[in-house]
């Protein structure tokens, strides 16, 4: 066997029985979807960390952003590599597990156990494919709240996360302002920009091009368009660094060659590195759920869904920490300020950081020490007021 | 605190217990922390240096980013007890539509800047014949902040402009203590190093 084909049996088992927590939702609980469609049954997988404390008040939810999943502080069971957010969540870290209950699922409409494109249709027996209806981000918050419902916890200490991560952070404070004690959304925007939209369809246009997509079902033919991801991934991940980061780190340095070869071969550094990205990414994720994330993202529009932003979140109790970077032409300062702007008008209690630094939208997972700073005074004063401090 | 920020103490003395404060250009939140502390107020901040507002947050504080210039429009009328703008009038653009803002989103105006009708600045000008340098201004004219110096009498004469009511006026001399409390002005406005104003909305406003 291939090690790619005992990578992607790896990844199979975490679609279909994940290596996480899972919580199973019968035909009595539907997940009540905007597409006007009641999903029965689904799944949602997750990982916790840190205990739950007696008064069930230390819960801190994070929220994943694009290809993300719930392995924040864990080694991953399909990549061998460290859980995505460890700089930020761990004993001692800014989301201190020593004091806080942190819980982390996979989205719906992802590939790690929750239902998804990959997942069995229970009415057929074969994967979903693109019979699975249309995910929104409320649709993933939906079910989130239906897990915390299920492990009890009436209300989160915090909601945080990055990019489609904060999304759900601000989706959280508009859906269930009293469910959120205090919400961390960090590089995100209240709703997705005609860009962003654009730099999406580009990937999922590049996934349909792919011959082995086969219209969606090409589990059917023992096939994946791994070229196609591929692809998109490579462009998708040029959209999260800055073009001053790229200059610092590869510039125009030839890859392994004194010379150009006066070919199409990766030549530079760069061409290897996003081919890199490209390939690595495959090994864990299936393409139809790259279609349905990116689709939630480009749905997602609080002002439009509420009439106003600041109607969305008017009369708030919710403590906001809204964070942006500098060098983000992503997720742009102009759009933490658009939520800031409208928390402020509601008089909620809001603070707003704009973290300077060149390493663009992925900021938000990389070693920031301002990032850092902010977070625990946030997450410290937050739980002054929570009443958490003794717990450490 | 030091003393060239008595202004600070005496403000936060203004202030009633459990108010809803704005602090304008909150610096690194020294008269926030303050006022949360000793005054039990709901303490919010606006603040242009990015510094400044990641040492607030990093304490707890709740504080954006913004201009004060720029920014205040975007508060609804009444959303403040008390908005405060200590030591930064100088440096606005526009100190009348500052003050302006501010009237509109609070319900009381508490200025403090400092005076440029004081005798030893008025010394250096006609002694010297160039642009006072002391230890509460140490800049040179050509690379200062402050671009909208007042004196108290100036600052006065606007409040009567823009039908603002003084409910209350301190000035402050070199050691931080205050100027005959029921001094006339040009005694304040040569003795007072500083000043700190409590505004109210007029009739008109």
């Amino acid at each position: 066997m291939s090690s790619f084909a005992a990578a992607d049996d790896l990844r199979l088992r975490e679609v279909h029985a994940p290596q996480s927590e899972v919580a199973h939702f019968g035909p009595d609980q539907p997940l009540r979807m905007d597409a006007g469609v009641d999903l029965a049954p689904f799944t949602i997988a997750y990982q916790t960390y840190g205990t739950l404390n007696a008064a069930k008040s230390n819960a801190v939810l994070i929220c994943h952003a694009l290809t993300g999943d719930q392995h924040v502080a864990n080694v991953h069971p399909v990549t061998g590599k460290p859980g995505w957010w460890e700089i930020m969540v761990g004993p001692g870290r800014p989301i201190d597990t020593d004091r806080y209950f942190v819980i982390c699922s996979n989205v719906l409409g992802g590939c790690m156990g929750t239902t998804g494109p990959a997942s069995i249709n229970p009415a057929t027996g074969r994967p979903w494919g693109l019979d699975l209806p249309v995910v929104t981000i409320r649709d993933m918050v939906r079910a989130q709240a239906m897990l915390i419902d299920r492990l009890g916890i009436d209300q989160l200490f915090c909601v945080a996360g990055g990019s489609m991560g904060g999304m759900q952070v601000l989706q959280w404070a508009a859906s269930y302002p009293e469910r959120v004690f205090s919400a961390l959304p960090i590089a995100a925007a209240a709703r997705h920009s005609s860009q962003n939209i654009a730099f999406h369809e580009v990937g999922r246009q590049a996934v349909m091009a792919d011959p082995e997509w086969r219209a969606g079902r090409y589990f059917d033919h023992g096939v994946r368009p791994l070229k196609g991801l591929a692809v998109a991934r490579m462009a998708a991940h040029i959209t999260y660094l800055s073009d001053e980061a790229l200059q610092r780190k590869f510039g125009r340095k030839l890859q392994n060659r004194a010379a150009p070869t006066f070919s199409f071969d990766a030549d530079f550094q760069i061409e290897s590195y996003l081919r890199h990205q490209g390939s690595s990414f495959v090994e864990r994720f299936d393409a139809n759920s790259y279609l349905y994330v990116t689709r939630a993202m480009d749905y997602f529009d609080i002002a439009e869904d509420y009439g106003s932003l600041a109607k969305a979140f008017k009369g708030t109790k919710t403590r906001f920490c809204v964070v942006s970077f500098t060098s983000d032409w992503l997720f742009p300062t102009s759009e933490s300020r658009a939520v800031v702007h409208a928390l402020n008008a509601g008089g909620a209690p809001v603070s707003f950081v704009e973290v300077e630094t060149d390493k663009g939208h992925d900021a938000f997972l990389l070693d920031e020490p301002d990032l850092f700073a902010a977070m625990r005074g946030f997450l410290d004063s937050a739980a002054r007021a929570r009443g958490l401090m003794g717990a450490r | 605190m030091s003393a060239a920020r008595v202004d600070l103490l005496m403000i936060s003395q203004m202030v009633e217990r459990g108010a809803r404060v704005l602090d304008v250009g909150c610096g690194d939140g020294e008269l926030l922390r303050l006022l949360a502390e000793t005054r039990d107020v709901d303490a919010r901040g606006v603040e242009l240096s990015q510094r400044g507002v990641n040492d607030c947050v990093a304490k707890g504080l709740f504080v954006v980013q913004g201009d004060a210039d720029t920014d205040l429009v975007d508060y609804p009328d009444d959303a403040f007890d008390y908005v405060i703008l200590s030591q930064t009038l100088q440096a606005t653009r526009q100190p009348r539509r500052v003050l302006e803002q501010m009237l509109r989103i609070g319900r009381r105006a508490i200025v403090s800047f400092p005076n440029f009708g004081h005798w030893r600045i008025r010394w250096q000008l006609a002694t010297r014949g160039r642009m006072p340098i002391t230890k509460n201004l140490s800049y040179s004219w050509y690379d200062t902040p402050n671009i909208h110096f007042c004196t108290i009498r100036d600052f006065v004469a606007l409040t009567e402009e823009i039908d603002a009511k003084i409910e209350r006026a301190v000035a402050l001399d070199s050691a931080g203590a205050s100027v005959g409390v029921s001094a006339p002005w040009w005694v304040w406005n040569l003795f007072g190093e500083q000043a700190v104003f409590v505004l109210e909305r007029g009739r008109k406003i």
